[in-house]
């Protein structure tokens, strides 16, 4: 195997990233957003005398704090605009659209925003436009739907304006990619699906990295050679879980470990059963305890857990450059 | 103060998709590897190490912990990193050894733009998280508006859009539009890579090397970030940039000029006030490869190879980072009998 190439190839995956991105607003962007909720379209005055919308906390040219708010219309000007024929993920609709910078009659700055036409050709800079409104108003940006083209301010149903200021606003975050094992990873998940336990080291005598790493971690340079390591070992240290938490899968207390392979020069994690966690101690000697080979996959959990073997305790200086 | 010059620059091959990991590794050790040959030095020649990458392009946290991977980093090394392209990591070294506290520098840049379902959806993570955002636009959408902004301005034409991409302008001009005004020959293409650079101070870059590109300035500045707030079509943080790295001379015998979409170098050659006989990007630029936030370090690098090899006097090197042309860099490089 080279670096460099693809000789290995490599094992990948779909890799799945969401979560909610949860901040609070603050005073001016909190006023602009418990503005749209009440269907109002809020600016700010600038240090120069613009109106600034979507209203910001500071001013672009002084950097001072801005405080004077300033209600505009939710009809506007297209300054620009550009077509998405094939809408992305979490955009404002499913079909084609345009995305257009619209300058709000009172304002001075623009406002992004998607606006909803079927055709490029019913498009140009300088056309009108008014904002269409959500049906239920949430105090976000979304809570104009879109902009459409028209003179007149379309009709909006009333809103409940004894609601609390907005502070807060989430974002969910929902992001796809490919997540690729390096090759040394690749070799280590397919031995894994066969029981083996596979290290590597830059060179002959060198320190085994079990998992082995993309490049040795001391040096940079490749860790190619692979070597098949036992499932036995030695507990260089460990900690007694005692506190219960949101995921956990085994009941307290129990032993998370620091498990030393034979031939490996750095221990990795994983769990320690098979008897009281107030036995377990550093130097104990243990071994894999294989989950049904049935259930085998391309993952360290084939392991289930290790167990102590009986064997007398390995000495302090066989681990001690290891902790 | 110490000067500072560029000794060694080596880049991983632009390729639409490889096969390593997002935290790039496999890209970063022959690019080490290169660097330390070209130089003849070790790992422990290198006083400050400084990255740029991006999580976000990654899909995980912490990415740029396991490219440290790729160093070697026993006995423990001075490292710091950049969540922005790699040009501003070298912005950090430079600072570092203007402040003596290092001799040299070796800075670099990784990114795996294919790992993500699309790239342009996540760099709508660098938009503001409020009003913007949510809405999910895209980076091409968000170049688009800006390129209908200057046509409609008459600030350009499609004409002198695709001339920045070259080729047939008239075939060019007959392809379908990716995202109107956009054609694909306006846009960067998906590129993985890789970079890195050292940097070294008076007589050790001296030693290092015989044409040391010398950085004789070197800036950065942003704009306003709300979209919708600043004209588009030009581009005032990098004026200022320049002014302060160039002193007012923009006589240059080359420019890379980092530029993901066509108009954005019409933009920023006026910015700087390039003169036409300055030749911009003969390397391609980031219209024939764009590893994202490895690409305007490569500009850095691509400058101080025309004069480390003597095919050039006097370079400057442009970097972007954000949506948009919002944040800049220029540096200015310079050979020794200028």
């Amino acid at each position: 195997m080279t670096q460099g190439n693809t000789a290995v190839e490599v094992l990948s995956a779909p890799l799945r990233v969401q979560f909610d991105y949860t901040r609070s607003v603050g005073p001016i962007i909190g006023a602009f957003l418990t503005g749209l909720r009440e269907r109002r379209i809020l600016g700010v005055r600038g240090s120069d005398g613009r109106v600034l919308v979507p209203a910001q906390e500071y001013d672009p040219i002084t950097s001072a704090p801005l405080a004077e708010l300033v209600e505009v219309a939710p009809t506007g000007t297209v300054q620009s605009w550009t077509w998405v024929p094939e809408p992305l993920p979490g955009q404002p609709f499913d079909r084609p659209f345009a995305w257009a910078l619209i300058q709000l009659d009172g304002a001075d700055t623009a406002l992004l925003h998607a606006l909803d036409v079927t055709d490029p050709t019913q498009l140009s800079t300088g056309m009108r436009v008014r904002a269409r409104w959500a049906d239920e108003p949430t105090g976000s940006i979304t809570d104009i739907a879109c902009f459409e083209p028209g003179e007149a301010a379309a009709a909006a149903p009333p809103t409940d304006d004894t609601a609390e200021p907005v502070t807060m606003v989430t974002t969910p975050v929902d992001l796809s990619y490919k997540h690729t094992a390096s090759p040394q990873e690749s070799v280590y998940l397919r031995g894994l699906a066969e029981g083996k336990l596979i290290g590597g080291r830059s060179e002959a005598g060198g320190r085994v990295y079990f998992p082995p790493r993309g490049a040795n971690p001391t040096d940079g340079t490749p860790t190619d050679d692979l070597v098949e390591l036992p499932d036995k070992g030695t507990v260089t240290t460990f900690c007694i879980v005692n506190v219960p938490f949101l995921g956990q899968r085994i009941k307290p207390p129990y032993v998370a470990a620091y498990v030393l392979l034979d031939g490996a020069d750095i221990p990795f994690l994983h769990l320690v059963l098979g008897c009281e966690a107030s036995e377990v101690r550093m130097g104990m000697r243990v071994e894999a305890v294989w989950k049904p080979r049935e259930e085998w996959g391309h993952a360290l959990a084939n392991i289930d857990h290790f167990r102590p073997t009986g064997e007398a305790d390995a000495p302090y200086e066989s681990y001690q450059h290891h902790l | 103060m110490p000067e500072i010059a560029v000794v060694g620059f080596a880049h991983a091959p632009h390729v639409p998709e490889t096969f390593g990991t997002t935290n790039g590794v496999e890209m970063l050790v022959p690019c080490f590897q290169q660097l330390y040959a070209d130089l003849g030095i070790t790992k422990s020649d290198i006083d400050f190490w400084c990255s740029g990458s991006s999580d976000f392009l990654a899909g995980r946290a912490f990415s740029f912990i396991s490219a440290v991977d790729a160093i070697g980093a026993v006995p423990p090394i001075n490292e710091s990193h950049v969540e922005m392209d790699a040009a501003w990591a070298l912005y950090e070294a430079w600072v570092k050894l203007l402040s003596g506290q290092a001799e040299t520098a070796l800075v670099y840049g990784f990114g795996k733009s294919s790992a993500a379902e699309s790239i342009q959806q996540v760099l709508t993570m660098q938009l503001d998280p409020y009003l913007v955002a949510p809405l999910w636009p895209d980076a091409v959408s968000i170049a688009g508006l800006q390129a209908r902004a200057g046509l409609d301005a008459g600030r350009w034409t499609e004409q002198e859009m695709a001339a920045v991409a070259g080729g047939d302008i008239e075939a060019l001009l007959a392809a379908p539009y990716v995202a109107d005004p956009l054609r694909a020959h306006d846009i960067a293409p998906v590129t993985d890579g890789a970079a890195a650079i050292v940097l070294a101070v008076g007589d050790r870059a001296r030693e290092l090397c015989e044409r040391p590109a010398w950085i004789t300035g070197m800036a950065h500045n942003i704009d306003a970030q709300a979209l919708g707030g600043r004209d588009l079509t030009r581009s005032p943080s990098t004026t200022r940039a320049a002014a302060a790295a160039t002193r007012g001379d923009t006589t240059f015998d080359l420019a890379e000029l980092h530029a993901p979409f066509s108009h954005q170098q019409l933009i920023l050659a006026e910015a700087i006030g390039l003169s036409p006989d300055t030749r911009v990007n003969p390397s391609g630029g980031p219209l024939a490869g764009n590893p994202m936030f490895a690409a305007g370090l490569e500009r850095i690098g691509n400058a101080a190879t025309a004069i480390i090899s003597g095919d050039a006097n006097r370079t400057l090197a442009h970097a972007t980072s954000g949506p948009a042309l919002q944040q800049n860099l220029v540096a200015v490089l310079e050979s020794e009998d200028r």
